[in-house]
């Protein structure tokens, strides 16, 4: 542990003289050094870049190219052009469905992730006892929030008889079913993604506690109220990693797949209300073995996580600053 | 300066009683809240423990919270669901992948980060950018293709699809996690080795591994929970019920014919299948949580 501890603290000044100083055997020029360094550097990436070439780069190429055809795996794929993604556009009902319901997960289930995360960080992060136990318990529900299993119980505590209706009881209000309801089965997915928030908490609480609490100090000397030091100190220290798990919860929820297709067994339903982007291409993949089909729609995919983080990177440049500490 | 020392001390003493006072009974309202907020995150699953624990009649009655009659039958008659199948073969099968894959994950993603870490070569920065760009990649533009191949080679129903690609050190998150790790270690312990005549395996091998213990056991617990969760390539790889993982079974609880029927032993299957996960977790808390804290800081 003391080790992992050593490197936390000094991150960035460590990785400034891990530079291998050059120690010259006798008889070995630099040059033939730096030759030796080379080949072996790329037999210890030989693995890694096979993979990049057999399991990354040309499975993209092709699935480029299956995208501009029709292909249902037997036989060969028979080229259309664009008429796929002209489909998906214009004759689809079932796929602008999808990137609604896409849409309306992600912008719903990231800033309240944020928020969430943002606030109990803040919270924990008063020198409150017990923190390493309150973390834990917090970051539970992002160990096992993707597993089936809790996408099951999910679909019993949503449903008719569940345990969200045994609460609302309480309270003397009547419950339903809402999993199986088209309106609140999304907001049912959307919460079990909003349960997982501690994941980014954790994040945020190892960034809030490298900010100097002389800063807080400081200000509280100036007579700035809490609210003030939040606003003023605590916000734009932590911009770059608000920015980072923005970044990153973006690019998760875009793909999220197991729990619609669970709540739903793997229709999407009811009434296409949970159909997550992910779950519909799925469907088309490897149910109607559309593979051309489908491969259109995950370049769509592809572009518009790319479009969304580059949205979020040229956004930073207003809000995120990563100045000298 | 000048006014502060008209202060009594007596004054000031009593002010900072008072405002320690305050600071107490605000930390006390703020654990209630956050003890609350606990409670109701984690109900359903200590719903779904005492559901799991009590007689099938008894789950959706008005029976108390708490069971009355403890039982583990929920357990027993889970576990064999299905015919001569019964979890024991899907927790097999998921323990094998994940054990695969921990291997996998653990050499060939630490090979890469020590090229990137310690070693100085041509297209470093190129390859290192394209390294980072393949963690934003949604698996989708590669799956479809993947499919097709794994198909024509005759793996689908294997556990190769699934373990082959961490060989190949397809998760590049890891190979990020450890290139930060191996960057700050000291460079004199290699340079004595490199005196010594050691060959760049044995660098690697024998000093920057050891010392990269708590890099590579956070890799391992979160490939363990990655893969044992992992249900997307296992729904689409695994199709005989005698390959089945864990995930995949459950999923079979959702079936008209089998799962209703019996919500004791759903969620006694459940219960199990999350133990694994919380076992690692525990086992390797602190380590996990600065794992993941270390992504952030940068």
């Amino acid at each position: 542990m003391s080790t992992l501890d050593a490197s936390d603290d000094q991150a960035s000044p460590a990785t400034m003289s891990a530079r291998p100083v050059r120690v010259i055997p006798q008889g070995r020029s630099g040059s033939a050094l730096k030759k030796a360094d080379n080949r072996a550097a790329y037999l210890f990436l030989l693995p890694w870049l096979a993979g990049i070439l057999l399991i990354t780069t040309l499975p993209m190429l092709a699935s480029l190219y299956l995208s501009f055809t029709n292909y249902a795996v037997i036989g060969l794929p028979a080229w259309i052009g664009l008429d796929n993604y002209i489909r998906l556009f214009t004759a689809d009902r079932r796929f602008i469905t999808s990137i609604w319901v896409t849409l309306t997960y992600v912008g719903w289930s990231v800033p309240l992730v944020l928020l969430f995360s943002l606030a109990i960080a803040v919270a924990l992060n008063r020198g409150l006892r017990g923190l390493a136990i309150y973390r834990s318990l917090f970051y539970v529900p992002s160990l096992i929030g993707a597993s089936v299993g809790i996408g099951l119980l999910w679909k019993e505590v949503f449903g008719e008889r569940g345990v969200v209706n045994d609460i609302l009881g309480w309270f003397g209000i009547a419950g339903r079913g809402w999993i199986n309801n088209p309106t609140f089965a999304l907001p049912s997915v959307i919460a079990l993604n909003v349960w997982t928030f501690g994941a980014s908490m954790v994040i945020f609480l190892a960034a809030l506690r490298q900010i100097p609490e002389s800063y807080y100090e400081a200000a509280s000397i100036d007579g700035a109220n809490a609210w003030q030091r939040f606003r003023r100190i605590t916000l734009p220290l932590i911009a770059p990693v608000i920015f980072f798990n923005t970044v990153l919860l973006l690019i998760n929820s875009f793909q999220s797949f197991t729990q619609a297709f669970v709540v739903s067994n793997g229709r999407g339903g009811p009434v296409d209300s949970t159909l997550l982007y992910s779950l519909y291409l799925y469907q088309q993949a490897f149910q109607q073995m559309q593979m051309g089909y489908a491969s259109a729609m995950a370049w769509i995919l592809l572009i518009a996580i790319g479009i969304a983080t580059a949205l979020m990177f040229w956004s930073s440049r207003y809000w995120v600053f990563y100045g000298d500490r | 300066m000048a006014t502060a020392r008209t202060y009594d001390p007596e004054l000031l003493r009593a002010e900072k009683r008072r405002r320690e006072n305050m600071r107490r009974l605000k930390g006390l309202g703020l654990h209630a809240l956050l003890i609350a907020l606990l409670f109701v995150m984690l109900y359903p699953v200590i719903w779904m423990v005492f559901s799991a624990l009590r007689p099938e009649a008894e789950i959706f009655g008005d029976m108390g919270f708490i069971p009355t009659n403890w039982t583990l039958e929920n357990f027993v008659r889970g576990w064999q669901l299905y015919g001569n199948l019964t979890f024991t073969q899907f927790y097999i099968n998921s323990f094998i992948i994940c054990a695969l894959a921990i291997v996998g994950n653990l050499l060939a993603c630490s090979m890469a980060a020590y090229a990137f870490a310690r070693l100085e070569f041509r297209g470093k920065w190129f390859l290192f950018a394209i390294m980072l760009g393949t963690m934003m990649l949604p698996i989708h533009v590669q799956l479809i293709p993947q499919y097709i191949f794994f198909l024509n080679i005759g793996w689908v129903n294997t556990i190769l699809p699934l373990v082959v690609p961490k060989f190949l050190a397809h998760d590049a998150f890891f190979i990020f996690l450890m290139v930060q790790f191996m960057r700050s270690l000291p460079s004199e312990l290699e340079q004595a080795a490199v005196v010594d005549g050691a060959s760049y395996w044995q660098r690697y091998w024998r000093i920057i591994l050891p010392l990269s213990m708590p890099a590579l056991a956070t890799t391992a617990v979160f490939t363990f929970i990655n893969t044992y969760n992992d249900f997307f390539s296992q729904l689409i790889y695994l199709t005989d019920t005698d390959r089945m993982t864990v995930p995949v079974a459950l999923r079979l609880f959702l079936d008209p014919s089998g799962g209703s029927s019996s919500f004791g032993g759903l969620f006694a299957m459940v219960l199990v299948s999350i133990g694994p996960v919380l076992g690692f977790f525990l086992a390797s808390q602190r380590l996990l949580t600065k794992g993941i804290a270390t992504q952030g800081i940068k």
